[in-house]
């Protein structure tokens, strides 16, 4: 199983949707696709949803982070949302919802960003 | 008392053989009555200790060869993942939570900090330009039930 990425832009949103794994070989592909996106210096948030996302690991903390940092330097948020358990530990684990903030659904997260 | 069953599978230092390393400890361990939260574990560790062999220990050199060895043994889980790579100078240092050898590749530096909180016990033995032995165990609950 390898990744699958998703992307839609809602007014200065970009929400990703992750499905199958997240590892260090996925990364670079959902790396060069976010950043392709990030050219537009009209988007300053993401929304990444992750409810198909079936495995993550530490790659996966490395390549949201720098994407975090890329949101944060333009003054936006990154809101994640629907995430397994298992990887909800670790984000905990690595300190990711300092920065980071979490809602249940997409729906939720779409709100705290003013995005009806 | 059950009888102990192993395995060690071999394979090339390439980044897409993460997914098969998680993908054969995880059936070979379904064997037991192993919770499906225990299992993501496992794979969580096997993926970071593989992934470290393939970016530190061999830099991504495909003629590395990565070396996981799995035993149970009265549901105690014994997992090594071995290469002959460039070793670590400072393991203290590479433990310690957000350090990172390689920030430039977006490292997290959780790796073994994730390791440590999904398996009961962790080793490393290595030894610079010789390679990195990594042994992690882990407890299974349907072993503990037994035991109480």
């Amino acid at each position: 199983m390898s990744l699958r990425i998703a992307t839609e832009t809602k007014q200065d949103v970009l929400v990703v949707r992750l499905q199958g794994e997240l590892d260090h070989h996925t990364a670079e592909e959902l790396r060069s696709t976010v950043d392709g996106i990030l050219r537009n210096p009209h988007i300053r948030h993401i929304v990444l949803s992750l409810a198909d996302l079936a495995f993550m690991d530490s790659s996966g903390i490395g390549v949201i982070l720098g994407r975090y940092k890329q949101i944060s330097a333009r003054s936006g948020e990154m809101v994640v949302c629907s995430i397994n358990p298992t990887i909800y530990r670790i984000f905990e684990m690595s300190g990711l919802f300092k920065v980071i903030k979490f809602r249940e659904s997409e729906a939720e997260a779409l709100h705290v960003l003013g995005v009806a | 008392m059950t009888t102990r069953n192993f395995m060690t599978v071999s394979f090339a230092a390439l980044s897409q053989n993460e997914a098969f390393a998680r993908v054969a400890v995880a059936s070979f361990i379904s064997q037991w009555d192993v919770t499906v939260e225990e299992l993501e574990e496992i794979k969580t560790v096997v993926s970071e200790a593989v992934t470290n062999a393939i970016i530190h220990g061999y830099e991504e050199n495909a003629e590395g060869v990565v070396r996981i060895s799995v035993s149970i043994e009265d549901g105690l889980v014994d997992l090594l993942v071995e290469d002959q790579g460039k070793g670590i100078e400072d393991v203290d240092l590479a433990m310690q939570p957000l350090y990172t050898s390689k920030p430039e590749l977006e490292r997290s530096g959780m790796g073994f900090t994730i390791m440590e909180n999904f398996m009961d016990t962790l080793e490393v033995v290595t030894a610079v330009g010789k390679g990195t032995t990594v042994r992690l165990t882990k407890r299974l609950s349907c072993a503990k039930a037994l035991q109480n």
